[in-house]
């Protein structure tokens, strides 16, 4: 690494930038910056969303799972739909901090923070879900936990949903773990900036003491490390356990072995959308164009591009194999789903998720804000398509045709869903607003000055 | 607030009373509307619009729930225990009562279940022989009934409380009136009565009023099925058939299976010479010839649509072919011919083992042709027999409600009272027989509810529940079905016996004197019984003889086939008036002694002809000098008048769950999917797929029906194999006075078939015209889908084709290998639990599904939830068509489907808490305390006969609810899944008595609800480790097949297939 390599990817950084302008500008956000209305408009769309939510739910525990529009035969409606889709959105965020961090992407830096917080923030979303589905989430909220009772009794360990409690509380912890240690030093930095007591003693808590020397560092990059190596496999597994919770049963439509896979791609696929979504206007908004550069935009254009294909694969080959298997329930299923009552879910998932992002493979609409901010949307609502179509359409003509129905989601639901996306948007503007959004210290060693010393002292 | 009455009310009642306030005890609307203001939470739900029918819960949560849990205490209420412990009482085991629920005048025999003196189930009487231990839908769901918080609970007068003896005095000072004039004024309204102490009162009352009259109607009558048999009109009972013994079967529109007083015992005949088995690889065969599909026509190896007037020329097309008299019909074509050739050669080759049966809503000449030809292939006294009359009937009923109409309008009438039957709303449109009950000066009502009638009348009288009631009836065979009360009265209701017998000289006499002193009087000689024993020996004593007759719940020896009596109208233990002679003659012919007795004085009251009374009605009919409506009814008079302008016919039938509206309030009924449409709650208008293709119709469309001039609305419903050119309306929907559940919200105020019906055509005719309004109305259906889809969840054969090749059932299907799963086997040591269900059997006819309501406390959830698709039901009964022309003739198969408890249970791996697990003798139980609900189970389960509470479905806050759980059964509340249980809780009992017994349970011991219940005994539990067994033997049989097979769940609950049995004459 002594000389200009040949090829050089244009940089994660703008020019000119040095450790001080790096640290000015992404503090000064949260410590100084006066913030734009459009932070407090936003915030107030989401909280109020937020507690429209909050008055779902109480209905919801009020009067029962009734006053959604699940029934027999889709016994599993917009809650299951929402969770699997927030769940997909939160992968994004471990594996650009954690995969690509082992994979030395240096691009990652500038989008890793508010990636994991968005992670963070969709799990809580998708946190609520399996919970409030239940008929009765007051005794759910702990009997699908391992205690010690009395009774012997223990949850059952063959249901994927107990699998599912643990691959997504795991999932939320090593993800907060994650999000913290990277955290520590950059609140230390603020603790240093800030002025007033009071802040500088709550950024003192959180930084733990953090004074930024060799043993700190030393220590901290093991740590996080470690941590980055516990959060891969994880990446893979959450949504290979989520997609157990449709493998396992034996739906046409949810019986499948390709559907881990697919799961994940699936779920890197929203991610990225979900990190495109929130990039974009960030970017603009808050003048770092030159933190989250065209390049990180292409490349998560790229990345969107190929796990969207590997969705494309998936879709296909369920297609395929409804056909191969000479299953008649299969081959109902997949005409089903193409001709069916919900047909139109099913084309519109297809045009949202494999035909619009096949647009990334020009290069001028991976490098034009507007289109890729277009295109992410409309995967966005692509992936939540395709969770309904595997979890309502799948269901809802299965194999008596005597039982066959139909699913129509109330008020409720939808209040739930938009709730949450409430939610969503509120932590994710508090985010913005108190912590950096980029990892301050991590981009002090991407500008001139870091490599030039790096490369000196070996 | 009226303290007198509030006295009276207070008198009324027997035993302790509570009440919070004099409001409350007067029990006026005022207070009731109070009640309701003060507590207006349930009434303004606002998540759901709320309708009629919002379920159970809501029925009374705003009066029971204001009442108990207001600002009043709970009064304290001393738990006592029995000082001396009544003889048989256990608390936690049920006694069961022998009784009758009578349906149309007639018995349904049953066993009640009673827990410590409340009760919870009926059962059908296994040694009575209209039920041998069957019931219908109607019978299972009289529980409820009893329960109904709605029913009518106090006499009232103008709608203020009264008690008994106002009552009385009202009525005596009424009666002294009527003394002078022989009781010209007074009139009687009944249905069928076929009890012989009410017989007895009402020939008792007439004789002390000699002017007094007595009318008859029924709103789903039989007029035409008894005038048959070439006896006077009247004196002959309806045809009795046996099909057990009949080997070909001809239904002329005849839903013999389905509907009427004898359908339970028709549909255990007629399974068991249809039943297949290894053994007898032999079965019936029926020819359909209908109109409107029934499930008699489902059950049909070859079915005819034809049009309900067309039938007539094909009974005599028929006739004609087997020389029984018929002219072959002018309308017929190639198609009939064939059909009538064909079916008469196979009806030739079993002679005296055939049957022909005409429809009860068939005409006068239908059953004549019938009886032809039953008595041309010699199958009189063989498969058919008929015997004296078993209604007490006045002499021309058909005409007797246009009489009490006449006499109305003559003002003849002083003093009406009327039993149950709600004429207000049941009588023929052109009566108009609302506003004619209010030119009468005292009108009496004695009821079950306060309905449309009641509305009308100055005093009701609460009617008791039979389950509440002596009382004897007689099934349709003549077995006189003694009821006993199972309970003491829930309210102050009283008998129709007792009301009669307030017109006697001992107007106090309690329900149980007055039945059981007549069967007293009768064991002694009188009315012509002739009483002996079951096996023909003569009792002891009279005592005796009454205790063992309440004890088997009826009277051996009282079929008419044993030489049972008609339903002796004059006893006459006092004679009064008419000398001896005459008496006697009238017992010879029991229905025409009002007719003799009345000639020879002619006051106004005999004068349906004479041309004064035309005041007020304009479309008073009793000029029309028609004598026989129901001939009439037919295709001459119909065709004559509107044939011409090419109307479609228009056909009337008792709607299948409420019947002519009787059961609306019933909301176990309401819920329960009528047969081949599968929609609750709902009436509907049935036309076939042309007819709806031609006037652009969709189901759910509302369309305005006019009929001789008269209107109502319907939305129709497309029925496969429905005659073209005619429409089907059922009776019951549309009730403006019924209770919570019943009562039509704002859109179906008109859909009430009695709107349209005439009383000279009572049950079809032509000159319907029928238009589209653009209106939609929602149908809340359970099944929506009728189609297999390549499926074969019914597997079907032809008995030749399995008798060739058995194998081709398994077949239709695949079965994987039992290897084919990573968990080892589940080894059962002891019990096996299994069950089979013979789809060439069943029916349709959804008694199991009633019956595992009952005894398993299922939640009705109303109309909105069902029709988003969360009904409760345990066992439903599945409906497909087959057959690929929807215009003609379709197939039609019924498949009850309770839980398989799959040996593979996908059910039991999903559920992360264990809530529902493999038992040691595999069930798949459910534990409902440990459910968290999180419906993977249902969703998981390929059969979906899971049921989940999605919102509180049991309804906790009606108090007269509370009693009627079966408290072996967990009462599940909101979030909680559910599903068949095999009856586990009867299981459980039969353990308890076998180890009790230090024995293992004997094949049969355990009878689950839907088996019991089932007329066709099509279902059959038992032990599946027992080789010898019932079900193992069936089982054992190559048409059995378990559903979904070749997913390896294994299921355990399995069926034999249905088997048809056509005519290769006529080809499939």
């Amino acid at each position: 690494m002594a000389d200009e390599p040949v090829y050089a990817p244009p940089p994660v950084i703008a020019p000119g930038h040095t450790f001080a302008t790096v640290t000015d500008q992404i503090a000064a956000i949260v410590l100084t910056r006066r913030h734009p209305w459009s932070w407090l408009f936003g915030l107030s769309v989401g909280f109020m969303l937020t507690m429209m939510l909050m008055m779902a739910i109480t209905w919801l525990l009020l009067k029962g799972t009734g006053i959604w529009g699940v029934n027999i035969p889709v016994g599993w409606g917009f809650a299951i739909i929402n969770f699997v889709w927030w769940i997909g959105i939160g992968h994004a965020g471990t594996l650009i901090s954690a995969i690509l961090l082992l994979l030395k992407q240096d691009w990652r830096t500038s989008i890793n923070r508010f990636a994991e917080a968005m992670t963070l923030f969709a799990v809580a979303c998708a946190g609520i879900f399996p919970l409030i589905h239940t008929g009765r989430p007051w005794l759910a909220a702990y009997w699908l936990l391992p205690y010690p009772n009395t009774m012997g009794m223990w949850p059952q360990f063959r249901s994927p949903l107990i699998w599912d409690v643990f691959a997504v509380s795991t999932y939320a912890m090593v993800s907060l773990l994650f999000w913290y240690v990277g955290l520590v030093p950059d609140l230390a930095t603020l603790r240093d900036r800030a002025k007033g007591l009071r802040l500088q003693r709550l950024f003192g808590v959180f930084s733990l003491g953090w004074r930024g020397s060799a043993r700190h560092w030393e220590r901290y990059e093991s740590a996080y490390l470690l941590l980055a190596g516990l959060a891969t496999p994880l990446v893979l597994s959450v949504h290979t356990v989520v997609s157990f919770d449709f493998a396992i049963g034996i739906i046409p439509g949810w019986h499948a072995t390709i559907f881990p896979p697919y799961f994940v791609a699936g779920a890197i696929y929203a991610g990225f959308a979900m990190v495109l979504t929130l990039a974009i206007p960030l970017r603009v908004l808050y003048g770092l164009e030159d933190f989250i550069t065209m390049r990180h935009l292409e490349n998560m254009g790229k990345v969107t591009l190929v796990t969207g294909l590997i969705v494309a694969y998936g879709y296909v080959m369920e297609a395929f194999f409804g056909w191969y298997s000479a299953n008649q329930y299969e081959s109902f299923m997949i005409w089903n789903r193409v001709t069916g009552p919900y047909w139109y879910m099913y084309w519109a998932l297809i045009f949202c998720n494999i035909i619009t992002p096949q647009w990334l493979w020009f290069k001028k609409v991976r490098t034009t804000p507007v289109y890729l901010f277009l295109v992410a949307m409309v995967v966005n609502l692509g992936m939540w398509l395709e969770r309904f179509v595997i979890v309502v359409t799948s269901l809802h003509r299965d194999f008596l045709p005597s039982s066959w129905g139909m699913y129509s989601p109330t008020r409720w639901d939808l209040m739930t869903f938009f709730g949450t996306i409430g939610l969503f948007v509120t932590l994710f503007f508090l985010f913005v607003r108190v912590l950096p959004m980029i990892s301050i210290f991590e981009m002090r060693t991407m500008v001139p000055e870091a490599k030039v010393k790096g490369s000196k002292a070996h | 607030m009226n303290l007198a009455a509030i006295r009276s009310r207070l008198a009324g009642v027997e035993g302790r009373m509570y009440w919070r306030s004099l409001g409350e005890l007067a029990d006026t609307p005022e207070f009731r509307r109070y009640l309701h203001r003060e507590f207006p939470e349930q009434a303004s739900e606002w998540t759901d619009p709320k309708g009629r029918r919002e379920f159970l819960k809501l029925m009374s949560a705003s009066l029971a729930l204001a009442g108990v849990g207001a600002c009043t205490k709970q009064p304290p209420e001393d738990i006592v225990p029995y000082v001396r412990q009544p003889e048989d009482i256990v608390p936690g085991r049920p006694l069961f009562f022998a009784s009758a629920i009578p349906f149309d005048g007639y018995a349904q025999a049953v066993l009640v279940e009673s827990h410590m003196g409340r009760p919870t189930k009926i059962e059908g009487n296994p040694e009575h022989p209209a039920s041998l231990g069957a019931t219908d839908v109607f019978t299972q769901a009289a529980i409820l009934g009893l329960y109904d918080p709605d029913r009518a609970q106090t006499i009232t007068n103008r709608g203020e409380v009264r008690g008994w003896g106002n009552f009385l005095a009202a009525l005596q000072s009424a009666l002294s009136a009527q003394k002078g004039i022989q009781g010209a004024g007074i009139r009687f309204l009944t249905g069928t009565v076929t009890s012989p102490s009410m017989a007895e009162l009402l020939a008792t009352i007439l004789r002390d009023y000699p002017q007094a009259k007595w009318h008859q109607y029924d709103s789903i009558g039989r007029d035409a099925a008894r005038a048959a048999a070439q006896q006077p009109a009247g004196t002959a009972s309806a045809p009795i058939y046996h099909f057990d013994k009949a080997e070909v079967v001809v239904s002329l529109d005849a839903d013999f299976l389905s509907c009427g007083p004898a359908s339970v015992r028709y549909q255990k005949d007629f399974a068991r010479a249809r039943r297949v088995t290894d053994e007898r690889k032999e079965m019936n065969r029926l020819y359909a010839i209908e109109s409107t599909p029934t499930l008699t026509g489902a059950k049909a190896d070859h079915r005819l649509v034809l049009a309900a007037k067309e039938i007539e020329g094909f009974a005599g097309q028929l006739a004609a072919a087997l020389s029984a008299g018929g002219a072959p019909s002018p309308q017929a074509s190639p198609e009939w011919a064939k059909w009538a050739s064909a079916i008469a050669k196979d009806l030739q080759a079993h002679r005296g083992r055939s049957a022909v049966v005409a429809g009860d809503f068939q005409t006068e000449t239908v059953h004549a042709l019938a009886h032809a030809m039953n008595q041309a292939l010699g199958n009189i006294d063989a498969t058919v027999t008929y015997g004296p009359a078993l209604g007490a009937a006045v002499p021309d009923r058909s005409a007797s409600l246009r009489d009490l109409v006449a006499a109305i309008d003559a003002g003849q009438v002083e003093l009406l009272v009327v039993f149950d039957g709600n004429p207000a709303y049941t009588a023929p449109a052109d009566l108009h027989f609302g506003e004619r009950l209010m030119k009468i000066g005292l009108t009496v009502y004695h009821g079950l509810y306060v309905d449309e009638t009641a509305n009308l009348c100055h005093w009701n009288v609460a009617a008791t529940h039979p389950l509440e009631t002596w009382g004897d009836v007689r099934a349709f065979d003549g077995t006189v079905t003694l009821m006993q009360p199972i309970v003491a009265p829930l309210h102050e209701g009283r008998s129709a016996d007792e009301v009669l017998g307030a017109f006697t000289v001992q107007p106090d006499r309690r329900n149980r004197d007055i039945v059981k002193d007549y069967w007293t009087r009768a064991f002694g000689g009188g009315g012509g019984w002739t009483i002996r024993d079951a096996n023909g020996q003569p009792y002891k004593d009279a005592e005796t003889f009454w205790r063992r007759s309440v004890h088997d719940g009826f009277i051996a020896g009282t079929a008419i086939a044993d030489g049972g009596p008609a339903t002796p109208f004059v006893p006459a233990p006092r004679p009064v008036t008419p000398p001896p002679a005459a008496a006697g003659a009238a017992a010879a012919t029991p229905g025409n002694t009002l007719a003799q007795r009345n000639p020879p004085a002619p006051p106004p009251s005999a004068t349906p002809a004479s041309p004064a009374p035309r005041p007020a009605a304009p479309t008073a009919v009793p000029m029309q000098p028609s004598p026989d409506p129901s001939r009439a009814s037919g295709s001459s008079q119909a065709s004559s008048r509107d044939g011409s302008q090419g109307g479609l016919e228009i056909i009337f039938r008792p709607d299948p769950t409420v019947w002519d509206g009787r059961f609306a309030n019933n909301g176990w009924l309401q819920e329960l999917p009528k047969p081949l449409t599968k929609i609750t709650w709902d009436t509907s208008a049935w036309i076939g797929p042309k007819l709806a293709e031609a006037r652009g119709l969709q189901n759910g469309d509302v369309v305005v029906l006019k009929y001789r001039g008269n209107t109502a609305r319907f939305p129709v419903f497309i029925v496969p194999g429905h005659p073209q050119q005619s429409v089907t309306v059922f009776f019951g929907y549309g009730r403006q006075k019924s209770g919570r559940v019943g009562t039509a919200t704002k859109d179906a105020q008109q859909f009430n078939a009695f709107l349209l019906r005439t009383s000279d055509a009572p049950w079809f005719g032509d000159g319907l015209e029928i238009s589209k309004t653009g209106d939609r109305y929602l149908l809340a259906t359970t099944q929506e889908h009728h189609m297999m889809e390549g499926r074969a969840p019914v597997r079907v054969a032809t008995l030749e084709e399995y008798a060739q090749e058995p194998s081709i059932i398994a077949e239709q299907g695949e079965k994987p290998p039992k290897t084919l799963t990573l968990y080892p086997e589940h080894v059962y040591d002891g019990y096996k639990w299994g069950m089979a269900i013979d789809l060439t059997s069943c029916t349709g006819c959804s008694a199991c599904t009633i019956a595992c309501v009952a005894e398993n406390n299922i939640p009705v959830v109303g109309k909105e939830q069902v029709a988003i698709g969360r009904e409760m039901h345990w066992i439903r009964v599945d409906h497909y068509f087959s057959g690929n022309n929807f215009d003609h003739a379709v197939e039609a198969y019924h498949q009850p489907v309770p839980c398989m408890q799959c040996e593979n249970a996908p059910c039991e791996l999903v559920c992360p808490v264990a809530a529902t697990t493999h038992s040691s003798e595999g069930l798949n139980d459910m534990v409902y305390n440990r459910c968290v609900g999180t419906r993977y189970c249902s969703n998981n389960c390929p059969y979906k006969v899971r049921r989940f509470n999605f919102l509180l479905y049991q309804d906790w806050d009606t108090q007269s609810l509370y009693p009627m759980r079966n408290p072996d059964v967990s009462v599940r509340s909101r979030g909680v899944m559910e599903k068949c249980t095999y009856c586990v809780q009867r299981i459980n009992q039969a353990r308890i008595d076998a180890k009790g017994e230090d024995r293992s349970i004997r094949d049969g011991e355990i009878v689950t609800a839907c088996q019991a219940a089932c007329p066709s005994e099509a279902i059959v539990f038992g032990d599946l480790n027992d080789p010898n067994s019932q079900v193992s033997k069936i089982k054992k049989q190559e048409r059995n097949y378990g559903i979904l097979e070749d997913l390896n769940t294994r299921p355990r609950t399995t069926y034999l297939a249905a088997l048809r049995n056509p005519n290769p004459e006529l080809g499939e």
